[in-house]
């Protein structure tokens, strides 16, 4: 049981991680502001995701994995909204130009 | 060389770099996004210390909110820039880096020759958690042992404020502090700033609450409700409120205004100028923080709104 559990965590945590390298990449290669944001949402949404989920079965009991969700979920709302005005900022300024 | 070390080791090679970074790099605007970037980082070398306390106040005050003070402080360095561009002369420039290093240097020194291993209260701090009936060791220096210091912290805090006030103009005394904000009332921000403060609250009253067992306490909740309202203000929802009201200014003393008087009555009744009386010093501490929480949530809140820029009687 410990076992797999354990293989669960490093599964999860490392599939996690490949979304975070991959959403830096992206970061630093895509050519504009809105491919880029798509990049860093990626990174956000799925690598915490799953980073939180790999987490979720070393958790002591119920409360704390209630934590590591809600941190999930609260950082889903920030990313969103940020993305969300970084975007409208962005095409603001390129009708402007 | 496990693989701990191994993080930690490449941790303070980033935040090195980092620093170092901000120093050098020209444009204001980038050194404030290095400054944000590197206390984060910093708020995890504070965690693998073993301090989460400070990590905590460290993310919350040294990344979150001064880092919103200093994007502001920024913006308005870029705008200024443009009429009256005067660089600091050689001479200047040379000192200024000859008298920091020489700083660093010292203070390097003054950390590398502390005896080993270095003096510490941290035992007798602990043998005497009895005497408040607070678990959290770092909560009973700050409000029992060393009440003083933080009581103090919070003078210091209020004249911050009205240092920030005193920057007003004379129409604009007593005024609502720093520019209108209009959103599109069915725009994103106006959504997160109905959706978050509910949960932000809730948030950082526990935070606040749990500071007694486990860290956490009156300043990492207080930021966290300062941050919540700045939101609310930001979003257009509600406006700043003029730095002449009442309320207002009673809750800015309200802090270290009941420490002073637990604190006489301490000199009054009992041995010293805020010595508690054990059987009483839990709900004492914890009357104290609920009136400290308030003053330390409206005083960040102020600090970022700024300089009281409208008159309330036009």
């Amino acid at each position: 049981m410990n076992l797999a559990r354990d293989v669960m965590t490093i599964a999860a945590v490392s599939a996690g991680a490949f979304f975070f390298l991959a959403g830096t990449v992206g970061l630093l290669r895509f050519p504009d502001t809105l491919t880029r944001l798509h990049a860093l949402t990626k990174a956000d949404n799925l690598g915490l995701g799953l980073v939180v989920l790999g987490l979720l079965p070393q958790t002591g009991s119920l409360r704390d994995g209630l934590k590591l969700v809600s941190i999930w979920l609260l950082v889903l709302l920030a990313g969103a909204t940020v993305s969300q005005l970084i975007a409208r900022t962005a095409r603001q300024g390129e009708t402007a130009k | 060389m496990s693989i701990a070390t191994v993080f930690e080791v490449v941790l303070a090679g980033v935040v090195l770099g980092l620093g170092i970074w901000t120093i050098v790099v020209r444009e204001t605007y980038s050194a404030t996004v290095g400054f944000v970037a590197y206390g984060l980082l910093v708020a995890l070398i504070w965690v693998r210390l073993d301090a989460v306390d400070v990590a905590l106040t460290e993310a919350a005050i040294g990344g979150g909110l001064g880092g919103v003070l200093l994007l502001g402080a920024a913006a308005r360095l870029r705008d200024a820039r443009l009429s009256a561009a005067e660089a600091p002369g050689k001479v200047t420039r040379v000192s200024a880096a000859a008298l920091s290093v020489l700083t660093a240097m010292a203070l390097a020194g003054a950390v590398l020759l502390l005896p080993d291993p270095a003096p510490t209260l941290a035992p007798t701090a602990i043998a005497n958690a009895w005497a408040t009936s607070l678990a959290n060791p770092v909560t009973n220096v700050l409000m029992a042992f060393r009440a003083m210091d933080t009581m103090l912290e919070k003078v210091v805090l209020l004249l911050a404020i009205i240092g920030v006030w005193s920057l007003a103009s004379d129409s604009a005394w007593g005024g609502r502090p720093g520019p209108r904000h209009q959103a599109d009332s069915d725009g994103i921000l106006v959504f997160l700033a109905r959706l978050l403060p509910p949960v932000g609250i809730v948030v950082g009253i526990y935070i606040f609450w749990t500071g007694a067992d486990h860290p956490g306490g009156a300043f990492q909740g207080g930021a966290i409700l300062a941050s919540m309202w700045l939101l609310v203000i930001m979003a257009g929802l509600t406006d700043t409120p003029p730095v002449s009201g009442r309320w207002l200014r009673l809750i800015l003393v309200a802090g270290p205004g009941l420490f002073l008087v637990v604190g006489l009555g301490g000199l009054w009744f009992g041995a010293a100028f805020l010595a508690y009386p054990p059987a009483l010093a839990k709900p004492l501490i914890l009357g104290i923080e609920v009136a400290m929480i308030l003053t330390i949530a409206a005083t960040l809140g102020l600090l970022i709104a700024g300089v009281p820029e409208r008159s309330v009687k036009r």
